[in-house]
């Protein structure tokens, strides 16, 4: 078994330095991440694990610029978002990122190909917006779906269209928070095929979840325990699938 | 994001909830005709009033005997016998008033009219023979006396259509030439006049009219050559204040009064008398609007509530849009078009009703009642309250629509 190794000539998308993230819950101080730092580069695929309680979605949500740190600095591609106000990290977050969130969190009524559209709506992008979502669409072999609404897909498919969404702006990462969480097993499989399919196309993957045959997909992973890092190491990717 | 595309999404959710939608609507839909329909029968009333003064007589000036003041004491209005025969000679008199087509005396009485069995109560008026070109009276059946019947002191009557309707079976021709009685002075009926209907509050053809020299001489009770008024017709619409100025001057040179403010007398011009009435309408006017406008705000506050469930409904949406790059102002825009959209459509909706009652109420107006004012839809009202209801989806809608903008969207993404 050859562990890979980081590929540290590439530059780092991802550059969190003794991020530390406090929050209040009524009276009591919630200490969600006390200084996790953490570099990841272009084209990585990552799986950030860890127990509920152990502050990964904190952290995505740092990550996704959903949210921002207490202390420490947050690098997105070059970008320090603690400087940037709400109008900023919304355009950040629509060019920059790509959400998958576990319940797809599609817009209800709303057709497939007009949710892809919807990232590019905010963009100001007017030129070529539906050729660039049929595109997306076609990405994860959904054009045949575009006028279905999301109540009329399956989970698998909801959560590719959610996946074209995320693409459509040809974000620096894709964010995907328990993708696989709603799925059934073989639809699971289907979804992180396609992620390692878009990795192995160059897109940098942070992927969220607690299950280790759905981290096992990724290159590398890190492990978070009670908000800080615990385990960071590269692995064997799965490639092959059994079903 | 571009306005069509904030319309696209406020579209698609106002037809997510069609029921919902269309009920908010029906709140802006009311209060909207409620404005256009009561601001269309005060107009209506306005209308009608200015059109009964104007049927009173065209570019008409009354000048009243006023307050007389006997060693420095004002004495009761009217009271007065200030005006004379040789004031009205004055008036007529083109070189001293050249914008006064005609001055018209007239001495007011009451009179029991008698006809064989049947008696009735008029207003009688002494005049001259221009009372019907001055007063806008024609002449349905007969003629009107003349000069020479005023000169030679002749019975004769001019009777208008309600006297008629009551002694003579309402037909014209077979009053012409009939003996009345008018306080026992027997009259010969010389002609009729033709119905105006009722007027600035009176009826109209409830009239007989009496050379005023023979009033004098046989209906005035011994009051001797009293003149209860002078009507004077201008020769225009342009000219009536030039006339009104002319009658108060020759008026005051032949009353030897030299200060204004102390004459013996009052003018009034139609158009005073309408600015009068204008204001009274409008005040009505204003009421009725206001009283609806409440309809309006209340159908706003419907908006603003059913926006407020719509942003809670929407907070998880809210929440995926504002991930995936929606602004503040995005989702605000959002909102904002949509409750406008509402109010708007609600508006046009209520504008189409408030017009189509008001234009059918106009239609059956002479079935309710002879007296009820046909509404007449005015323009800017129409303007004004789509305008406003615009304007208060506008205002309703902020709130709301500014909850949604700043929902956090870690939180938004979270609410179930």
């Amino acid at each position: 078994m050859s562990i890979p190794v980081s590929p540290t000539d590439r530059p780092a998308t991802i550059q969190l330095v003794d991020v530390v993230k406090v929050y209040r819950m009524g009276d009591v101080l919630v200490n969600a991440l006390r200084g996790v730092s953490l570099a990841v580069a272009e084209g990585e695929f990552i799986a950030i694990m860890g127990a509920s309680g152990s502050g990964k979605s904190t952290l995505m949500n740092i990550i996704g610029c959903l949210d921002l740190p207490t202390s420490g600095d947050y690098l997105l591609d070059g970008i320090d978002v603690r400087r940037l106000n709400d109008n900023q990290l919304a355009a950040i977050r629509n060019r920059k990122i790509g959400f998958v969130f576990q319940s797809f969190n599609l817009i209800p009524r709303s057709t497939a190909i007009h949710n892809v559209e919807m990232p590019l709506i905010y963009a100001g992008v007017s030129h070529q917006r539906r050729q660039r979502a049929m595109a997306a669409l076609d990405a994860v072999g959904l054009v045949e779906r575009a006028k279905h609404q999301p109540s009329e897909l399956s989970g698998g498919q909801q959560q590719r269209v959610a996946i074209a969404r995320a693409l459509v702006t040809e974000p620096a990462i894709l964010l995907a928070d328990e993708p696989t969480g709603n799925l059934d097993s073989e639809s699971s499989i289907e979804i992180m095929r396609l992620l390692v399919e878009l990795n192995e196309d160059g897109r940098t993957v942070v992927l969220i979840t607690h299950e280790n045959d759905i981290a096992a997909f990724a290159k590398r992973v890190v492990r978070l325990k009670d908000g800080l890092v615990l385990e960071d190491h590269y692995q064997e990717q799965r490639v092959e699938v059994s079903a | 994001m571009k306005v069509v595309e904030a319309l696209a999404l406020a579209i698609s959710g106002i037809s997510a909830n069609r029921l919902r939608s269309a009920l908010t609507m029906l709140g802006i839909l009311i209060g909207v005709a409620a404005v256009i329909l009561l601001v269309a029968v005060g107009n209506g009333a306005s209308v009608q009033v200015q059109s009964q003064i104007q049927a009173l007589g065209a570019n008409i000036i009354y000048v009243y005997p006023s307050t007389q003041r006997v060693g420095g004491v004002a004495q009761g209005f009217g009271g007065g016998q200030t005006l004379s025969q040789a004031d009205v000679d004055a008036l007529n008199d083109k070189s001293q008033a050249p914008d006064i087509v005609t001055a018209i005396p007239i001495a007011q009485s009451f009179g029991n009219i008698v006809y064989q069995a049947q008696n009735w109560q008029a207003p009688v008026t002494g005049s001259t023979q221009d009372f019907p070109s001055v007063r806008n009276y024609d002449i349905s059946a007969g003629s009107m006396f003349t000069d020479q019947d005023n000169g030679s002191d002749a019975k004769v009557a001019v009777i208008g259509q309600t006297v008629v309707d009551n002694l003579f079976g309402g037909d014209p021709n077979a009053a012409v030439g009939q003996s009345i009685k008018i306080n026992r002075q027997t009259f010969r009926v010389g002609g009729v006049f033709a119905s105006k209907g009722t007027g600035a509050g009176a009826n109209q053809d409830n009239i007989v009219v009496v050379p005023i020299n023979t009033a004098w001489a046989y209906l005035s009770g011994g009051r001797g050559k009293n003149i209860a008024q002078i009507n004077i017709q201008a020769s225009s619409s342009d000219t009536v204040t030039a006339a009104q100025n002319e009658a108060t001057q020759v008026l005051l040179n032949r009353h030897n009064i030299s200060d204004p403010t102390q004459a013996d007398f009052t003018t009034q011009s139609q158009q005073d008398i309408q600015n009068t009435f204008g204001q009274i309408t409008g005040i009505l006017t204003l009421l009725l609007g206001s009283i609806a406008a409440i309809s309006l705000v209340v159908g706003g506050i419907g908006i603003m509530n059913i926006m407020l469930v719509t942003v809670t409904e929407r907070t998880r949406e809210i929440g995926i849009r504002k991930a995936i790059g929606a602004r503040r102002s995005d989702i605000l825009l959002q909102f904002l078009i949509e409750s406008m959209f509402l109010s708007g459509f609600g508006g046009l909706f209520g504008i189409a009703v408030g017009a189509g009652v008001s234009t059918y109420l106009g239609t059956i107006a002479s079935r309710i009642s002879s007296t009820f004012p046909p509404p007449v839809v005015s323009i800017p009202s129409v303007l004004l309250a789509f305008g406003v209801s615009v304007g208060i989806g506008l205002f309703f809608g902020i709130y709301p629509a500014n909850r949604a903008a700043v929902l956090k969207p870690i939180e938004a993404l979270r609410y179930e």
